[in-house]
């Protein structure tokens, strides 16, 4: 073997990180190493966590405690309350925005004069932070000051508290959250719309179809699963709901609109049970993988009907 | 052949019509931006005021805090906290739309082995709850000292948006003509050359919209912003939430003053990039 000089081996170590067969594994590298640092590395930390009675705010060394966390959790009355609520406020939620997202869609799915403009007044909620929508509709459904209440009560003589009620709560959050993804749907069927091939449309004026008939056999199958991926991904996200219902009525009245999330964060930093709420996280996170995967086959799906 | 799938027109009844739903559905905003200009009793007076004498009095004290004693007014911090939120979300958002077009090439040009898999468990990281891992981050950053500092926080956010990234990128590699690249490294093009000649150029709207879409959820993150940012990069979200507890109750003048202004750079990149935003949303997912 022959000694190598310092400037050969680096050469020859760049050679070996050049060659072809490496250029992906190279590529990937960066993201991969960003993502373990800040992704990964915490997650299979929590998941040790989950195995410990680990507490925060206590020095004293964690006992192993096996699968203790995952069942306390899981038998927990309490704990399948709040997954309740968060389905409800998640299947409201995402049905109201899909309803929405579609009608707007199909306002801005011609060309028309200031349509970037009018377009922007409808994208806006969508930039706005969750602090400020959750202090704002909180302002708005207060009973003294509140612009909903005050016009409410213009119609229905008396006090109007939305917030009071469960019902009302529940209905003051998803209307908040709605709200603010509407457009996010909009902007997916949008996209759907855009794809319909035109040459169809001309060929149903001709054969005279309504226009049910239109929507049902030449539009909606077109829009079909990219109001799947819209469902999922607006589902997936909503699951996670917690800043919106921690300003506007912090889990209230009682417990009423106390979401996983919110019992989660509840656990962690109320509670300070740190162990028990990385393990819930770890619940909540088997469901997202569920759903995401969900997604993913209707994404695949969608590749192969396009093909 | 892109003429197939343009959308129709509609005259000026469509934009009147726009109009009024858009109104709608804005006033909740409008409201807030009018509130900015209110004086204190104003904004919460009842029946509520659609019109007044507007005051920039709440913008002023959003800049500057007048003490107690009255006349001496002192600077607070908020033009620091406006230019971290730029300069954080702006950063890791390019960061993450860079490192995540090199790897979106890779996982569409020179597949792994068990590709599917990778994407599968960088979109996981994307979907879980953010409230997992926040622990581990925390610990994490005050063992590393991340925490209080620019790094940290850029590298988290970075992180955050970089799955997004790759599916998003990957979607608009996957959808390019292979035929040109191959019709490029005939002629003698590097890699490089096919790379950042040939394919970026094509993928420009997408990137766009990448950018746009990490930047819409990373411009308002505030849960890690809350426990990981120190005073010196506090971003307007955390500095914002800090003024709602105060002992005379949320001055809601000076919070809108404080919305309205972090909503003007989001807004101004969106309707810039509207187009984009909407080409791009259209190219990651519609077929060809």
């Amino acid at each position: 073997m022959t000694r190598t000089t310092p400037a050969a081996e680096r050469e020859g170590f760049l050679a070996w990180l050049g060659a072809p067969e490496r250029r992906g594994p190279l590529l990937v590298a960066p993201a991969i190493a960003v993502l373990f640092v800040m992704n990964i590395f915490p997650l299979l930390w929590s998941f040790g966590l989950s195995f410990f009675n680990y507490r925060a705010n206590r020095q004293r060394e964690p006992d192993f405690v096996g699968l203790r966390n995952f069942e306390r959790v899981l038998t927990d009355d309490d704990v399948w309350e709040r997954f309740q609520t968060t389905a409800l406020i998640v299947g409201s939620s995402v049905l109201l925005q899909l309803v929405v997202g579609f009608l707007l869609a199909m306002l801005f799915a011609r060309q028309f004069p200031l349509r970037r403009l009018l377009m922007m007044l409808v994208l806006t909620p969508m930039m706005l932070s969750f602090v400020s929508v959750g202090v704002f509709f909180k302002l708005y459904y207060e009973p003294t000051f509140g612009l909903l209440s005050w016009f409410v009560n213009l119609f229905h003589d008396g006090s109007f508290a939305l917030l009071a009620t469960p019902e009302g709560a529940l209905a003051g959050i998803i209307l908040a959250d709605a709200w603010m993804w509407s457009p996010f749907v909009m902007l997916l069927v949008l996209a759907g719309l855009v794809s319909v091939p035109k040459y169809l449309y001309e060929a149903a004026e001709i054969d005279r179809a309504s226009a049910w008939r239109r929507f049902r056999t030449i539009t909606f199958p077109y829009i079909k699963s990219l109001l799947l991926l819209a469902v999922l991904f607006r589902t997936i996200e909503t699951f996670k709901i917690f800043d919106i219902i921690y300003i506007i009525t912090e889990g209230g009245p009682g417990t009423a609109t106390e979401t996983i999330a919110v019992n989660v964060y509840r656990l962690a930093f109320q509670n300070f049970r740190t162990s028990q709420s990385t393990a819930l996280g770890y619940i909540i996170l088997f469901i997202v993988i569920v759903l995401t995967n969900l997604y993913l086959y209707s994404v695949n799906r969608r590749t192969q009907e396009a093909i | 052949m892109a003429r197939r799938f343009d959308i129709g027109t509609a005259g000026w009844g469509r934009s009147a019509l726009a109009f009024v739903v858009g109104l709608v559905y804005f006033f909740p905003v409008l409201w807030i931006i009018l509130t900015a200009f209110k004086t204190r009793p104003d904004a919460l007076a009842i029946p509520p005021k659609l019109f007044f004498t507007p005051t920039l009095d709440n913008f002023r004290s959003v800049f500057f805090r007048t003490s107690s004693s009255g006349d001496s007014s002192q600077a607070t911090d908020f033009v620091l906290y406006f230019f971290n939120s730029i300069f954080i979300a702006g950063t890791a958002v390019l960061l993450a739309v860079i490192i995540g077009t090199l790897a979106a090439y890779a996982f569409s040009r020179h597949p792994l082995r068990g590709n599917d898999t990778y994407l599968f468990i960088i979109l996981t990281t994307r979907m879980m709850p953010p409230i997992i891992v926040i622990i581990p981050i925390f610990l994490m950053f005050r063992v590393t000292g991340l925490a209080g500092g620019y790094w940290g926080i850029l590298l988290l956010y970075t992180a955050f948006n970089i799955p997004f990234s790759i599916w998003l990128v990957k979607s608009f590699f996957d959808e390019l003509n292979p035929e040109i690249e191959d019709a490029a490294r005939m002629n003698g093009a590097s890699d490089w050359r096919v790379f950042f000649g040939v394919c970026i150029p094509q993928i420009l709207a997408g990137l766009a919209a990448t950018f746009v879409f990490g930047l819409i959820l990373t411009w308002n993150e505030f849960l890690f912003a809350l426990l990981l940012t120190g005073v010196e990069t506090r971003t307007v979200p955390v500095a914002m939430a800090r003024t709602l507890g105060g002992e005379v109750g949320a001055d809601y003048g000076l919070l809108a003053a404080i919305v309205t202004l972090f909503l003007i750079p989001i807004f101004f990149v969106t309707f810039l990039l509207q187009n984009q935003l909407l080409r791009g949303v259209t190219f990651g997912t519609v077929k060809k």
